[in-house]
């Protein structure tokens, strides 16, 4: 009888290899990925756009005579992409704002949903609206739609800091603090909103419905060019972290050690976090559980490196919350689905389950 | 060599350290021992930089250290801290390979952090998930990303420092030995080890240089350490009667 005893060195070599080129592959596939859903989030919807339609409105589009369709131009270029391209920055926005919270918070349970970001930035929204609307302030027409994303932006800072400076002693930072409060966080700043929400008639004010829940259906060219500029700023921000956010992981002494200022690291990461959050929101309204499923299953995939963690989870983010989209618009066609409803049971019980594996090490 | 003139920190009414003047020097391993709360991690953290004392100051090669930026102190020290906590899903090799970077060391000097691996006896561990070693396995994990970061002992600007903070806590006996071997080794070319240790034995054993801490003190200096790790110091230092020396040191209770 022969007994094949396993070769151990050969069977680490190649976990080692099947590594490496998934993290080789990675950047490619999600692409790739993101292209279909692109072309699946303009095709697909209420009024059929062929695929063909739509190739031959974007060649019009380019000055190519292809015969498209008026119908086919309006519907592709006014409805679907700026839809298809808020959908983008919104999911990669909150996606990349996850994976930076989890390396702050040095967990992988932080959510910027969760642990009430997005909701002080949905607060910090609303409430501009309706104090230029109470003043009755006349603001320059280019200044508007960037007015939202700004405020957001600050809405999150504030949690963000606030959440940071109530969960973290000496460097250390503790889990179930940074949940409970956070969570407390959000129900406050909700409530608020709200509250003021529905104490005003002001028909910039969609329903509660999209703060709470999120919707891509607002989305216009203006609106679009409104948040570009906080989810490019954290895009072009991202080589610059990645080191930085691995040695931040291991702690905040041992990032000093390491030959990072760990005070400096940490505002330029709660900057980029609350700049992807704010504008996330402002753009679509709390849509959760992206920040904590797009990192968790990168992870799964990848490994922990921020490096690759960082623009991959933008490129997954977008693509998931495109996903997530049409499915919003399919389901209960030709009625809308909140977004934040499809994220919610897809994320929710990937949440669980992070929660039940780590149980033994949170210990709330 | 690494110099702390007249150090005094207090974290409100307490007084954490008290005047503490020391020296590690380039070539040599010291140790610093003392009872819980002696200030032995406090005075650490004050040789790497990470706290600043209230008082006095601490010079590493000449320069005072506050002078210093993060980036060159990684470059011119690594610190072991007593533990770490890492709850993402990091390999052996990618932990290591944080002291690459820290090291500010280039691509091609990739095969240091294998060398390092080697080194602490974890060759063969590189692509296992660091969460699922041992706590005596990553801490050793741990010993060879400092190793990695100031792998050459001297370099053309001067020598190393390798900062242990109690580095055989959560070892079994071999791997204590052979973590204090590695930091003599270091010692031997060239570099400055300073070492936080509660074992006596394997202080006065591996120890160029013992320093005594008592209540934030400097009690006693030397660099013979088995002529420090007395009854003496047994009795004044650690408040143990002659009962508890015989019982615990049969030999050294014989040798008075």
């Amino acid at each position: 009888m022969v007994i094949a005893i396993p070769d151990e060195n050969a069977g680490t070599a190649s976990v080692a290899e099947r590594r490496a080129w998934r993290r080789r592959m990675s950047i490619p596939v999600l692409v790739a990925l993101l292209a279909a859903a692109i072309v699946a989030s303009a095709t697909i919807g209420a009024t059929d756009v062929s695929f063909n339609g739509a190739f031959k409105a974007v060649g019009q589009a380019l000055g190519w005579e292809t015969g498209a369709t008026l119908r086919d131009r309006v519907v592709l270029f006014d409805i679907r992409l700026p839809r298809t391209v808020m959908g983008i920055m919104v999911g990669a926005g909150l996606a990349m704002a996850g994976a930076m919270m989890q390396g702050l918070f040095r967990n992988p349970l932080a959510d910027p949903a969760l642990i009430g970001i997005s909701a002080g930035a949905a607060l910090a929204a609303v409430s501009v609206i309706v104090l230029i609307a109470g003043a009755g302030l006349a603001l320059p027409a280019w200044l508007v739609p960037h007015l939202l994303p700004v405020s957001a932006f600050f809405g999150s800072l504030v949690v963000t800091t606030a959440l940071y400076s109530v969960a973290t002693r000496a460097g250390r930072t503790s889990v179930a603090t940074m949940l409970l409060a956070g969570i407390a966080f959000a129900a406050l700043a909700m409530a608020l909103t709200g509250l003021i929400v529905f104490h005003s008639d002001d028909t910039q004010l969609r329903d509660f419905t999209f703060w709470n829940m999120g919707s891509l259906g607002g989305a216009t060219w203006t609106r679009v060019a409104g948040i570009a500029p906080f989810v490019l700023m954290t895009v072009l921000a991202l080589p610059f972290i990645g080191n930085g956010l691995n040695a931040l992981l291991l702690g905040e002494a041992e990032a000093f050690h390491m030959g990072y200022s760990p005070e400096r690291l940490k505002r330029w990461i709660v900057v980029l976090a609350a700049a992807a959050t704010g504008a996330a929101v402002a753009g679509a309204g709390v849509i959760g559980f992206v920040g904590i499923v797009v990192p968790h299953i990168l992870r799964q995939v990848l490994g922990a490196d921020n490096r690759l963690l960082l623009p991959a989870s933008a490129l997954l983010g977008a693509a998931l919350l495109i996903f997530a989209d049409i499915l919003s618009r399919l389901l209960v066609a030709p009625a809308e689905l909140p977004i934040g409803i499809i994220t919610a049971v897809i994320g929710a019980p990937v949440f669980i389950s992070i929660l039940l594996r780590r149980r033994s090490v949170i210990d709330i | 060599m690494i110099e702390a003139h007249h150090l005094t920190l207090r974290l409100g009414r307490a007084t954490i350290l008290d005047n503490v003047s020391l020296a590690a020097p380039a070539g040599k391993l010291t140790v610093l021992i003392g009872p819980n709360g002696a200030g032995k991690s406090t005075a650490l953290k004050c040789l790497t930089g990470e706290l600043r004392p209230d008082g006095g100051t601490v010079m590493l090669a000449g320069r005072a250290i506050d002078t210093l930026s993060a980036g060159e102190l990684a470059r011119r020290r690594a610190v072991l801290p007593q533990s770490s906590v890492l709850s993402f899903p990091f390999t052996v090799a990618e932990v290591v390979e944080l002291g690459l970077r820290a090291g500010q060391r280039r691509p091609s000097e990739r095969a240091i952090a294998q060398d390092a691996l080697d080194l602490v006896g974890m060759r063969g561990f590189s692509d296992r998930l660091y969460q699922t070693l041992s706590g005596g396995e990553q801490q050793r994990v741990h010993l060879a990303r400092v190793l990695t970061q100031v792998w050459e002992p001297v370099a053309e600007d001067g020598p190393r420092y390798l900062f242990l903070d109690e580095p055989t806590s959560s070892l079994d006996i071999r791997h204590q030995i052979d973590v204090l071997e590695i930091a003599t080794g270091f010692a031997r070319r060239g570099g400055g080890v300073v070492v936080v240790l509660h074992d006596l034995e394997l202080a006065a054993s591996y120890a160029d240089r013992l320093i005594v801490l008592q209540r934030g003190r400097v009690v006693a200096t030397g660099d013979d350490a088995h002529a420090i790790v007395a009854p003496d110091l047994l009795r004044s230092v650690y408040g143990l009667d002659d009962a508890m020396i015989a019982k615990r040191w049969p030999a050294m209770a014989q040798a008075r």
